[in-house]
């Protein structure tokens, strides 16, 4: 947990690499951080699904999934696509300079309560950056879980977020991994279409499973509609929802839909809660 | 706990005598007619008895705990040290009205929800509320409603009551009897003739309370009128000023910024107002509430359901305010009787 007196300060990391994820005006950077005092790592605890206020000082913070799973230890890991002001500013960082990270924050994906289950990982575009750390934490827990299948989409083929991990899972017997583009392309040996016509094309047996959708707010929506048309029930499918934040920890107002905070009641959320919150994917 | 009396012409003294502490009270702005509270000494004239009776201070003492603007930390560009202030100042308020003190008990829940605010929560333990009992009640109040009154005692650590020439004191809290320790000097011992006046004096200004609102029941209904083209009545006309938010006691947005001078820079954090459409707008330019109506019926939904179902209690004390300022005469109690109409209608045909 963060300094209990002050959830408002934030720890200083070092960023230890950093590489392009994707190309484009809305490029995806992927950043590996360390802590710069490394006691934090003694308190630290994150969970699949934590959030944290990632910034720069002097620019500002905005929030992020941590997209790498607590399974991987002794660093922390932030895809950011470019998007405004503080992406920008943090798009500019190389190895070596400095950020601040103040978290971790929000609820997690129930990992520890889907043990025995099917996991079925649905993302779209930077949507696999939350799902990144279910994806490591389920690999590294592999006995815990019955199957993993991983669904992923993006517009084109040179769009894909993590594509050699990608490539990793396809490649992996015990793990289902289905790629999609959605528009033609030469040499692609994969589906083509969009995520949700995906999903009806490897058509995931509700039976003891549990499926995670992140991506556009666009995609998350038919891909719950066709969840649900496949059998799944709205506790059987989580997914994340996003809204403006600056404080974090429930406090600045602006990220509430209906009732709940995403920043803290969220960012995780099963189709059970949002159905009944109008307000939920505006 | 104790009971005191001074005479009005020793308010001074008494404002000397608290050398202890940073006194605040409310104070006219010299130019026009605005009441906001303010740091004093003894010279300062305040808006406090001798013909200075007001109904409610145009600004909320809320400013007090949670400042307009203030520094969470301040930093140098290109180091990592951060440094947030101290704030260890005993302080106390004069004169704060039993809906504003109201107001702070209901926003501790908020600022002391989970992740405890520490700027909010320092400032809240080291000041003591000395309340002033409100005899000319204005017209859009409504605190009976909101379990509140005129001379409420509940949330405050002592209370003043103005009686002409003499204001007489009535402590509540360890805190606030530890205050008239402090003004030992110059207090002296109330009697009965002043206790029976200020209670008659309470009675007389809840009889001039003529509005109100049946709360019973709203929390409950509100999320089913969502998408009830009353919204869209309320909020034709309303220009997204934000005085709503900005002068209500309860409200509690903020925004935070860097501002970067040189090298030196603070991080700070502002008021900010849901009425405005910046507040939710998404770096991506996508706003999930983009229409005055969604920001009138986010307000007023938060306010009496939201807050409600996470802490038990209503974000509105009855000041009156939001309903005082608004330039277009957007009027909460209205929306709440039609809220309630509404639901009627809906149950009827049901």
């Amino acid at each position: 947990m963060m300094d209990d007196s002050n959830p408002y300060l934030p720890y200083t990391v070092r960023i230890e690499d950093a590489w392009y994820e994707t190309p484009g005006d809305r490029c995806i950077k992927t950043f590996k951080v360390n802590f710069t005092d490394d006691k934090v790592w003694d308190t630290w605890s994150h969970k699949p699904g934590n959030c944290a206020m990632v910034g720069k000082l002097g620019i500002g913070e905005s929030m992020f999934c941590i997209s790498s799973s607590p399974t991987e230890e002794g660093y922390l890991r932030f895809s950011i696509m470019r998007m405004g002001k503080v992406t920008q500013a943090l798009h500019d960082l190389e190895a070596g300079d400095l950020m601040t990270v103040r978290g971790p924050l929000g609820n997690n994906f129930p990992v520890e309560e889907w043990e025995g289950k099917r996991i079925i990982t649905v993302g779209g575009g930077i949507g696999q950056a939350p799902l990144r750390p279910v994806i490591n934490y389920i690999r590294a827990n592999k006995e815990k879980y019955e199957e993993l299948i991983v669904l992923y989409g993006s517009r084109t083929s040179s769009d894909i977020c993590f594509q050699g991990e990608l490539d990793e899972f396809m490649a992996d017997q015990e793990c289902g991994c289905h790629l999609s583009i959605d528009v033609e392309e030469e040499q692609w040996p994969h589906f083509v279409g969009f995520v949700p016509t995906l999903l009806m094309e490897v058509s995931p047996s509700p039976e003891n499973a549990v499926a995670v959708t992140c991506g556009p707010p666009i995609m998350i929506r038919f891909v719950i509609e066709n969840l649900l048309k496949l059998g799944f029930k709205p506790e059987q499918i989580y997914t994340t929802l996003e809204n403006r934040m600056k404080c974090g920890i429930g406090k600045c107002g602006r990220c509430n839909v209906g009732p709940l905070y995403v920043c803290k009641d969220g960012p995780v959320f099963s189709y059970e809660t949002l159905q009944k919150i109008p307000e939920a994917f505006a | 706990m104790g009971e005191y009396k001074f005479s009005i012409e020793k308010l001074p003294e008494v404002v000397s005598g608290l050398k202890e502490y940073r006194v605040y009270a409310p104070v006219k702005e010299e130019e026009g007619e605005v009441v906001r509270y303010k740091l004093i000494d003894e010279n300062t004239r305040m808006s406090i008895g001798a013909g200075e009776e007001f109904s409610n201070s145009n600004v909320p003492p809320k400013e007090l705990m949670f400042p307009e603007t203030e520094t969470l930390f301040k930093f140098h560009l290109g180091e990592g040290r951060m440094e947030a202030p101290s704030l260890d100042d005993k302080r106390v308020v004069l004169g704060i009205r039993p809906c504003d003190a109201q107001a702070c008990s209901i926003v501790d829940n908020l600022f002391g929800w989970d992740f405890a605010d520490p700027y909010y929560q320092k400032r809240r333990e080291n000041t003591v509320l000395v309340g002033l009992a409100c005899s000319s009640p204005c017209s859009n109040c409504f605190c009976p409603s909101l379990g509140g009154g005129p001379a409420e005692e509940k949330y405050l650590d002592a209370i003043m009551f103005d009686l002409g020439d003499t204001l007489y004191l009535r402590t509540i809290t360890e805190k606030g009897e530890e205050l008239a320790g402090a003004l030992s000097g110059v207090l002296e011992s109330a009697t009965d003739a002043e206790k029976s006046a200020a209670e008659k004096q309470a009675g007389e200004a809840l009889e001039k309370i003529k509005r109100s609102v049946d709360t019973k029941g709203i929390p409950e209904k509100l999320p089913s009128l969502y998408d009830h083209p009353m919204w869209e009545q309320f909020s034709d006309r309303c220009l997204g000023c934000g005085i709503c938010t900005f002068l209500c006691p309860t409200c509690h947005c903020f925004d935070i910024q860097d501002e970067v001078e040189c090298f030196d820079a603070r991080r700070a954090r502002m008021w900010d107002s849901c009425m405005f459409s910046e507040y939710t707008v998404h770096a991506s330019g996508h706003n999930p509430r983009p229409t005055r109506k969604q920001r009138t019926r986010n307000r007023i939904s938060h306010k009496y359901s939201y807050f409600p179902e996470k802490f038990d209690v209503i974000a509105c004390v009855g000041c009156g305010r939001c309903i005082n300022y608004c330039p277009v005469n957007i009027d909460i109690l209205d929306i709440l009787e039609k809220t309630k109409e509404a639901r009627a209608k809906e149950e009827k045909t049901a």
